[in-house]
């Protein structure tokens, strides 16, 4: 007899505040970060016993020193979670979390997990993107790669050459306007409500608590932002302003069967409907998040119509705008990061996925309206991620279509 | 009702402390501002941190003392302030004042100046216009743990520990404040367990869950984040969320209990012999009613006479030489000539051979054999041993799996071929060196040649236990002190013979044990028993001139030893002790004397000279009376004092001349560790020498002044 699938729920997500490399997170361990984030899930949850977590899937990109020894392992004992929560570690690079996140989703689906923690973390002070990293000579020898596809930047670049028709003035608007939001979303505490604090130690400074993200710069108009120099191309188009930073932060959420969370009292913020990641050029992995959107829109059965809130992963302003003009949707519609994106909040490479969760969470709460969402994001060697949500609050109106693939009519 | 120092006569008096003390390893006092949660506003928060790791604890001297209060100054000036915190560098809040600084004190105004800044300092936290927090994140002695006390609101963390006020161990007081906080806090019956009781039974500290569970602090949290949850308590504290209630301590009759409970606690373990905790208790019996400033200005006085008293200074010199000689042991070979100890043997199987086989099996983890003359004695030595794996395992000393690996572990056998692979080897068997002489011999016929044979002798000599071996170079002499799992001390005898790697390894093994190692000569009675045996034989050769033995065993009260001479003799057992004069008596020479009276309650088989009354009063019987035969010359108790210490200093002298062992911090040391002797003696050198002994019997101190005394 074939397995019977069962419905996942998206319970809750936290993060640290997020830093900037080398400041303020610089001699706080990355599994810390992780540590605090799953302790801060468990304490919002008391209803549910922690033995019940089935699996811990912590991502990270580079995973040695504070980010290795397999760390949803380390993390769940240092957290103070029961010996018998077992864990494991992930990595797809920028979507590392999502990954974790998708991963788990499908053991509960399968019904090997009834709740599981799935999360990411990224200290990029401590671990550099591609640090000690051994290319594979074949990659340049046989051309299978050009040389800069490593180099995110880089990338960014080729987009803009693909589409001329995204210019710098479009990339810096569009990243103006994450700031702008982002400093919104502050005013109206939303970042804050999903905040977890963390110790911050310095041995010049003594003990101080994180309790805000470090990199964002309200007040940037696109005017100073016209003025920063392109690093990756004489005369490009890519400044460090249209781009997401470098940058220190884990995030963590709970994942649930929805008759487990029913059985426990746990809430339901997001119902997954379906995901799918797709390859693309390396040279162009800004790209990523339109075939793995199209693939997962095709297999839920729905168009981006229907789609009434995007997350999408601001590595570079122009691979949000390629997303945008591909499907259509104006750069300012609100539908699209309501409350600013990685810009302005920066982008800890495995653990964004789950913010985005955690803003398409707050979104569909903020708009009952909105039946279906989607969070999705680029992903370095040319990849895209996308995960299709279901609004559990929503009030009927607003939309009529109905995903065919996974998710309750 | 004098306030605390401020403003400009504060600064000056720092300026005048430092200028004292220029080596002090500053503790910095860093402050950051924190945006509190729960809208409760900006706290700023105070690292204490020298700079060092955890091996190097945070301390208070004058200049660190004046960083907090510059950093206080700071915070509490500001208006935008609404809480003040103060939390330490990982692992560590402050380990109290720094007492490097105490041995240069040559007059008792030093003393007054530190007592009086850190009152002044600390007292801030407490007339704080906002509130104000210690987070005790870790360790906290003497002064890091009464900083806590000053705050409006304490957490800790749960996995904390080393929280104390030792003062008392040492021969000082919690000066700067503890003793007029505490008892208002958590009332007096639990401030003197703290100040009192804890100190005085081995230096006992609390652990966080243990300094919460007394009420000392409001709040406790997890280690994993600390800081974080001590941070959003402090913050509905701020906002009025959380409202702190504390009982009012009880200050009728259950405090003046308290204290003479804590006098009784005191007379138990020093006999009015150190001054420290009874001026502790003297400051405690005033907090009942006096105000906060009087009390502290109390502390201030009783500060400045304790750092000026030798018990004090004794106390300051014995603890260095645990915490620092104990550790590293004088004349000790290289550790790399250590050879490794795979496999232990134990000759013996009565109760000293299986109480070794026990710990040589706990802390070493590695197959141990025992043996003896007959199957049935092995058996029950086996069977004991194996007993008490299962009494450690009941006690959740050890866990299941940890129990099946020592049983597992353990074998008995009467083939001495089947010590054949073991690295090391202890005999525990009959005091008499043809016994032992036999057992090393027969051992030698199976064990490898570098295989260490090692010697539990407390009398005989490992030269002469060696003798006729053809490996005499791996012959040690390692003994035990009783309660073997208690007393840390382990004599390691070199003999003329012995080779480094196997005085290494005997090195390497006692730490492995941990035990503290001295290295001593192949003197008899190595440095303890020959210590005690002439204190016991001077006191034993008074009774038998005639001296009632109630004054004979009350003369040394002064010294505040452990236990009296005649009650030591019962514990050791008259045989033993009888056995080990004769053993001084015929190696050393008549002045160990042997009693005759001694050998009348041997031969009798009495257990020692007392029996005990229902309500645990000792008394003599009219049958030791009628055993015994004495004289008619009694001394006093204070003639008997003088004869004793008289002897026992020229026996010291005697031991430092035939370099039994380094130097007087080593006879020291093994007082302290092996005898239990208090740290307010220093040992024996220290009193020695300030009670005039050394120079009147040997025209010299022991010594240097200053090294345990008030230097001139």
């Amino acid at each position: 007899m074939p397995h019977v699938s069962r419905d996942v729920v998206f319970v809750d997500g936290v993060r640290t505040p997020f830093g900037k490399a080398g400041s303020m997170y610089a001699e706080t361990r990355a599994d810390d970060l992780v540590v605090n984030c799953i302790r801060e899930l468990v304490r919002r949850h008391p209803e549910l016993p922690p033995e019940r977590i089935d699996d811990v899937a912590i991502a990270a990109t580079t995973q040695t020193g504070d980010q290795g020894l397999t760390l949803g392992r380390t993390t769940a004992l240092l957290a103070g979670l029961p010996r018998s929560v077992p864990g494991f570690a992930i990595d797809r690079m920028c979507a590392g979390a999502m990954t974790a996140v998708t991963t788990v989703a499908s053991g509960i689906a399968f019904g090997a997990y009834d709740v599981a923690i799935a999360g990411g973390v990224e200290h990029m002070t401590h671990h550099p993107m591609g640090f000690d990293a051994d290319v594979n000579p074949r990659f340049v020898a046989e051309k299978l790669v050009e040389p800069d596809a490593l180099v995110m930047g880089a990338t960014a670049e080729n987009i803009h050459d693909r589409y001329p028709a995204i210019t710098r003035e479009r990339a810096d608007a569009y990243a103006a306007m994450s700031q702008q939001r982002v400093g919104q979303a502050y005013a109206d505490g939303v970042i804050q409500e999903s905040l977890v604090g963390v110790a911050l130690r310095s041995q010049e400074q003594g003990w101080g608590l994180a309790s805000a993200d470090e990199p964002p710069r309200p007040g940037t108009t696109a005017e100073v932002l016209a003025g920063l120099r392109t690093p990756f191309r004489p005369h490009g188009r890519v400044t460090a302003g249209n781009a997401a930073g470098l940058n220190d932060g884990a995030t963590a959420c709970l994942v649930a069967a929805e008759d487990t969370a029913t059985e426990l009292g746990l809430p339901v913020a997001m119902r997954l409907v379906t995901y799918a990641f797709a390859g693309v050029d390396p040279e162009v992995m800004g790209v990523g998040p339109v075939p793995s959107t199209e693939k997962a829109l095709a297999k839920a059965g729905l168009t981006i119509d229907d789609i009434g809130a995007i997350e999408i992963n601001e590595a570079f302003a122009v691979q949000v705008l390629a997303f945008l003009d591909h499907f259509g949707v104006d750069a300012e519609d609100p539908r699209v990061n309501p409350y600013g994106g990685a810009i302005a909040l920066g982008h800890p490479l495995a653990s964004s996925g789950v913010r985005l969760m955690i803003h398409l969470a707050r979104a569909f709460r903020d708009h009952p309206e909105v039946r279906y969402g989607l969070t999705t994001m680029c992903i370095g060697l040319g990849m895209g991620g996308t995960v299709v949500w279901e609004n559990p609050a929503w009030d009927g109106t607003g939309t009529t279509a109905t995903a065919t693939s996974g998710a309750a009519a | 009702m004098s306030a605390v120092l401020q403003g400009a006569e504060l600064a000056a008096l720092i300026e005048a402390t430092a200028a004292g003390a220029p080596d002090e390893v500053v503790t910095h006092a860093l402050s950051r501002d924190v945006a509190l949660p729960h809208g409760a506003g900006t706290a700023v928060l105070i690292t204490l941190d020298n700079g060092m790791d955890h091996t190097r604890p945070n301390s208070f001297g004058a200049r660190g003392l004046a960083e907090l209060d510059a950093a206080l100054d700071a915070a509490l000036g500001r208006d935008d302030v609404a809480a003040v915190a103060v939390t330490g560098k990982p692992f560590i809040l402050a380990a109290g004042a720094d007492l490097s600084a105490i041995p240069r004190m040559t007059d008792r105004e030093q003393a007054l100046a530190i007592a009086r800044i850190g009152h002044a300092v600390f007292d801030r936290l407490h007339t704080a216009s906002v509130p104000t927090f210690v987070f005790v994140n870790g360790l906290a002695l003497g002064g890091g743990f009464e900083l806590a006390l000053h705050a409006h609101h304490r957490t800790v963390s749960e996995a904390a520990a080393g929280l104390a006020l030792p003062e008392c161990f040492l021969g000082i007081v919690p000066a700067w404040g503890g003793c007029y906080l505490l008892p208002n806090l958590i009332g007096a019956e639990r401030a003197v367990g703290v100040i009192i009781d804890n100190p005085l039974s081995a230096n006992r500290m609390l652990t966080g869950p243990q300094y919460a569970a007394l009420g000392i602090a409001d709040a406790m949290f997890e280690g994993a984040d600390f800081l974080e949850r001590s941070l959003d308590w402090a913050a509905r504290v701020v906002t009025g969320d959380v409202v702190v209630e504390r009982p009012e301590p009880d200050r009728g009759e259950a405090w003046d209990a308290a204290v003479a409970h804590g006098r009784e606690v005191a007379d138990a373990k020093v006999s009015g012999a150190a001054p420290a905790p009874y001026r502790a208790l003297d400051l405690l019996a005033m907090a009942k009613t006096a105000d906060r400033y009087e009390v502290f200005a109390a502390e201030d006085e009783t500060l400045a006479d304790l750092i000026m008293s030798p018990e004090l200074r004794s106390g300051l010199y014995a603890f260095d030489l645990v915490q620092k000689r104990a550790r590293k042991p004088a004349g000790a070979p290289d550790k790399a000539l250590a050879r490794k100890v795979g496999k232990v043997g134990v000759v013996g199987a009565g109760l000293m051979a299986t109480q070794l086989a026990v710990l040589f099996l706990r802390r070493l983890r590695v197959p141990v054999v025992i043996s003896d003359v007959d199957q049935a004695r092995v058996e029950r030595g086996v069977a004991e041993i194996h007993g008490e794996i299962d009494r450690l395992a009941g006690k959740r000393r050890i866990g299941p799996d940890e129990a099946n690996r020592l049983h597992a572990l353990v074998s008995g056998t009467t083939d001495l071929a089947d010590y054949a692979d073991c690295d090391f080897v202890i005999e525990a068997v009959f005091e008499e060196l043809e016994v032992k002489r036999q057992v090393f011999g027969a051992l030698e016929r199976h064990v490898g040649p570098e295989a260490v044979l090692a010697t539990n002798t407390s009398s005989l000599s490992v030269a002469a236990m060696a003798e006729g071996l053809e490996h005499p170079e791996r012959v040690v002499g390692f003994h035990f002190f009783n309660p073997v799992a208690v007393l840390p001390l382990v004599e390691v005898v070199r003999a003329p013979a012995t080779d480094d790697a196997s005085v290494a390894t005997a090195l390497a093994t006692a730490k492995a044990l941990k035990k503290n190692a001295v290295l001593v000569a192949d003197a008899y009675g190595f440095v303890v028993n020959r210590v005690l045996l002439r204190f016991m034989g001077e006191v034993m050769g008074a009774v038998d001139e005639g001296t009632p033995v109630e004054v004979a065993d009350a003369a040394l009260k002064p010294l505040g030893l452990p236990m009296s001479t005649f009650t030591l003799l019962q514990l050791v057992g008259p045989a033993v002790a009888l056995h080990v004069a004769e053993t001084l008596h015929d190696g050393l020479g008549e002045r160990f004397v042997v009693s005759p009276n001694l050998r009348a309650l041997v031969e009798a088989r009495r257990p020692g000279l007392y029996d005990w009354r229902p309500d645990g009063t000792p008394y003599v019987s009219d049958e030791v009376r009628a055993l015994m035969r004495v004289g008619d010359s009694p001394s006093t108790a204070e003639q008997v004092r003088d004869r004793v210490l008289t002897a026992v200093t020229e026996e010291v002298d005697s031991m430092l001349a035939e370099k039994v062992v380094a130097a007087p911090m080593d006879v020291d040391l093994c007082l302290v560790l092996g005898a239990g002797w208090p740290f307010h003696l220093g040992g024996i050198t220290p009193y020695l020498d300030r009670e005039g002994y050394s120079e009147r019997v040997l025209g010299r101190r022991f010594l240097p002044a200053g090294v345990a005394s008030v230097p001139a």
